[in-house]
């Protein structure tokens, strides 16, 4: 057993290589953002009936894999679990990276980008989206100084303690927030439910996860560091019960949906009707997102191999876009039932299943805000001391790993 | 000396001094307006306290050919709906067949000017606002465009402006990146027409599907015909109390 | 700073010949009503405070007879374009814009407000593009009285 030491990543052109495509796909999110605001959201396929699209998808996901990517700094400071204490600054900066590309696309998305400060001094405490507001300030403050106790000599363990406390908690209160802007929308049958909530829970601790450990096989790759296979395997495992906990709620959800008349046919029309969103259910989020990846993350021959724990990751990731496209689009293209008991029809789409094509300028937009976190995560952990070096699995105590 | 409602202090101050010394500045305007004759009737400023206003609509005199109201809000308020899903559209006609029975029916569908507004509610920057008399606004000088109140909103009542907009009436403003809805031609009440551009129009086709009045008055027309015969609200169910009723659904 | 700026800019353009105004100073063209009694100099440095101000006592409240009304700015302060409407704020000859392009401060109002009064409004006379030294001279002379 070493002492782990964490240093700054080494100037490699591979390191300024991968530094560069993400600002590539950040510039470009950044020219599709003046274009959509010099043209106005014409030229996007949103449009008045679904009012947020592939941009929030991408949004949501990252703000909801921030509180997900903390959790894995949680496991060690909050629940004793020390062999995950090495990787803990890592979560750290990753959870705050994502929750900043997260919120970059979100306010770049707004209809009045430019009047964005309005958000901070016009308040409405009746609103979920301003609590947030809050909240996701907040998460940046709080973690930012459980990094300090992390990373600071000398800091009173009890201060860790507590600071890693506080972030536990404000990360739940975060993404109980980031669900019930859709469990609180009590008009739209998709939504308006608590479980809303609880879920996203589950869902960022799977994909929060799975963005940790794809950053951390990435950055260990191409800087030639060790993740110890030991604990990958058991954090890959640890993955796995994540997913199966999102595809939980995802059946409680839908049957309790169908046990109720008044939401039978929203649930025939996504899980058997939809067209692509009944595709995007069953290909991209139950069985790309969840059955594939489950059955990687657990099988024992299989989840010891860093290739196969790669591709878990992948899909966890690509199946949580599914879902989020599932809840976020598809919700909003059932057609909102004004008048229960009719069949209507009007010249504003009522009846009909809104259509939604997502354009290459939002596609950009998102993939800029995963690129924009990247970038974060990446400037920091090259000119911070975040990731260990010397992170194998002699210096991991097995002992510790036991559950 | 008036105060509004949310003012920041120090506005309050500064209005003060502009007060003391601006007294002339209004009535000198105000021949200046005369000048170039805009104006119109004199009225009470400021809306109505203690009002509620509202309208009541009989969808067994809406035919579903006629569409008076639409065009009338749509000239009154200068959105223009040409077919695309982008488009705005403050007031749309609903044609309605009854699943069980197959009977039809038609009614135009706008802002229900709730009591509890969810968009009022879920709005970040407090933009969505309900006025003092009931009426449902968005304020466009604090609205982001963030769309949370579509979202919200029961009724699919408002519209998001998709692209730049250009030579808007000017009694209601109306600009890209916010979010607007019907105002029940607040601009009219203000002023003391006692009407809407919808209403007018139905009356003047002679069906009298809509009347506009104030619900908590109990002398008006519409306080009248809402205690005397049976008018429902959309999505009863949510409990919002919408200051839009509906007969013969 | 910015009142200092503009008593600068008013001071110059007072003592100046017309001239200098010509050359370096913004060409406001002359509005239509009555001048303000407060003065030029107050609603230049004003204007933008009261405009705020009193929007939301028409948005809040209803209160319509107010102060800084954009529809009565844009009404009286009318400038003829090329087709004998007013000019829209897409003109750098617009009243707005002579001042604003040149002290390079960017304002939204017109992104939702209409630039200038509609059709049914437009007034009887409308001064016409000043440009000519004289125009503002003698504008300059009637608001400095």
């Amino acid at each position: 057993m070493e002492r782990i030491t964490y240093r700054e990543l080494r100037s490699t052109p591979k390191v300024w290589g991968v530094m560069a495509l993400c600002a590539a796909f950040v510039g470009a999110a950044g020219l599709s953002v003046l274009y959509i605001e010099h043209h106005g959201h014409i030229v996007t396929g949103m449009n008045n009936q679904v009012v947020w699209g592939l941009p929030h998808v991408f949004a949501i996901f990252l703000i909801v894999a921030a509180s997900g990517a903390l959790n894995v700094s949680s496991i060690g400071s909050v629940f004793g679990k020390m062999a995950y204490k090495p990787v803990a600054r890592l979560a750290n900066v990753l959870a705050v990276a994502l929750l900043m590309g997260g919120l970059a696309v979100l306010v770049l998305d707004l209809g009045r980008p430019d009047r964005l400060v309005m958000a901070m001094y016009t308040y409405n405490f009746t609103s979920i989206f301003a609590w947030n507001i809050l909240l996701y300030t907040g998460f940046m403050g709080v973690v930012a100084v459980y990094l300090y106790t992390l990373m600071a000599r000398g800091v009173d363990p009890r201060a860790l303690k507590a600071a890693s406390l506080l972030a536990f908690v404000w990360r739940l209160a975060l993404t109980t927030g980031t669900g019930s802007i859709f469990g609180w929308l009590v008009a739209r049958t998709a939504y308006d439910s608590a479980i809303m909530a609880p879920m996203f829970i589950a869902m960022s601790f799977s994909f929060g996860m799975a963005m940790f450990m794809l950053v951390m096989i990435l950055t260990t790759s191409i800087t030639r560091r060790v993740y110890s296979p030991e604990l990958r395997t058991r954090q890959a495992r640890l993955l796995g019960v994540f997913v199966a906990a999102v595809m939980y709620f995802v059946i409680v959800h839908h049957l309790s949906n169908i046990y109720l008349a008044k939401k039978g046919a929203y649930e025939s029309w996504i899980l058997l009707n939809g067209g692509v969103y009944t595709k995007l259910f069953w290909i991209g989020q139950v069985l790309l997102g969840g059955i594939i990846p489950m059955f990687l993350l657990f099988h024992p021959k299989i989840d010891t191999r860093k290739s196969y724990v790669l591709l878990a990751a992948l899909l966890v990731v690509l199946g949580g876009l599914a879902q989020l496209y599932v809840i976020v689009v598809g919700g909003q293209a059932f057609p909102l039932e004004i008048f229960p008991g009719f069949e209507v029809s009007s010249s504003f789409s009522d009846g009909v299943v809104n259509a939604y094509t997502p354009t290459l300028l939002e596609l950009s937009l998102g993939l800029g805000g995963i690129a924009l976190a990247l970038m974060i995560a990446g400037l920091a952990m090259k000119f911070l001391r975040i990731v260990p070096e010397n992170l194998s699995d002699d210096n991991v105590d097995p002992s510790l790993l036991a559950d | 000396m008036i105060i509004p409602t949310k003012e920041k202090g120090a506005d309050i101050s500064r209005r003060d001094l502009l007060k003391s010394g601006g007294a002339m500045a209004t009535v000198t305007l105000a021949s200046g307006v005369t000048l170039m004759s805009f104006g119109g009737k004199a009225a009470a400023d400021g809306l109505k306290p203690g009002a509620r206003w509202g309208l009541l609509i009989d969808a067994g005199k809406c035919p579903e050919d006629c569409s008076a109201c639409v065009s009338a809000c749509s000239k009154e308020h200068g959105w223009e709906d040409n077919g695309l899903d982008t488009d705005p559209q403050w007031i749309r006609k609903v044609t309605l067949r009854e699943k069980e029975t197959g009977r039809e029916n038609s009614l135009p569908v706008m802002c229900q000017h709730c009591d509890e507004p969810p968009c009022v509610d879920v709005c970040p920057t407090g933009a969505s606002f309900k006025r003092e008399d009931g009426i449902v606004l968005v304020n466009r000088h604090t609205c982001i465009g963030c769309r949370y109140c579509m979202m919200a909103c029961p009724f699919k009542a408002r519209s998001f402006v998709h692209e730049p907009v250009t030579d808007q009436r000017t009694d209601s403003p109306r600009g890209n990146g916010t979010v607007e809805g019907c105002n029940m031609c607040v601009h009219k009440i203000d002023r003391g027409d006692g009407t809407t551009a919808c209403v007018e129009a139905c009356q003047a086709t002679g069906n009298n599907a809509m009347m506009f009045g104030d619900l908590n008055d109990p002398e008006s027309d519409i306080a009248i015909a809402v205690s005397t015969y049976a008018s429902v609200e959309l999505r009863a169910d949510l409990g919002l109390n919408l200051g839009v009723r509906y007969q013969n659904i | 700073m910015k009142t200092l700026l503009v008593s600068v800019l008013m001071m110059a353009a007072l003592m100046g010949a017309p001239v200098l105004a010509e050359g370096l100073l913004p060409n406001i063209p002359a509005a239509l009503g009555e001048p303000h009694p407060e003065g030029n100099e107050f609603w230049r440095v004003n204007h933008p405070a009261i405009l705020s101000h009193d929007r939301d006592l028409t948005v809040l409240d209803g209160i319509r007879d107010i102060d800084g009304s954009i529809k009565t700015c844009v009404a009286c302060h009318a400038v003829e374009g090329p087709d004998a409407a007013p000019l829209t704020v897409a003109s750098p000859e617009h009243a707005c814009r002579t001042c604003h392009d040149y002290t390079a401060v960017k304002i939204d109002c017109f992104q939702c407000h209409n630039s200038r009064p509609e059709a049914g409004d437009w007034p009887a006379v409308l001064p016409s593009l000043g440009g000519t030294p004289e125009s503002l001279h003698a504008y300059l002379e009637r608001i400095s009285q």
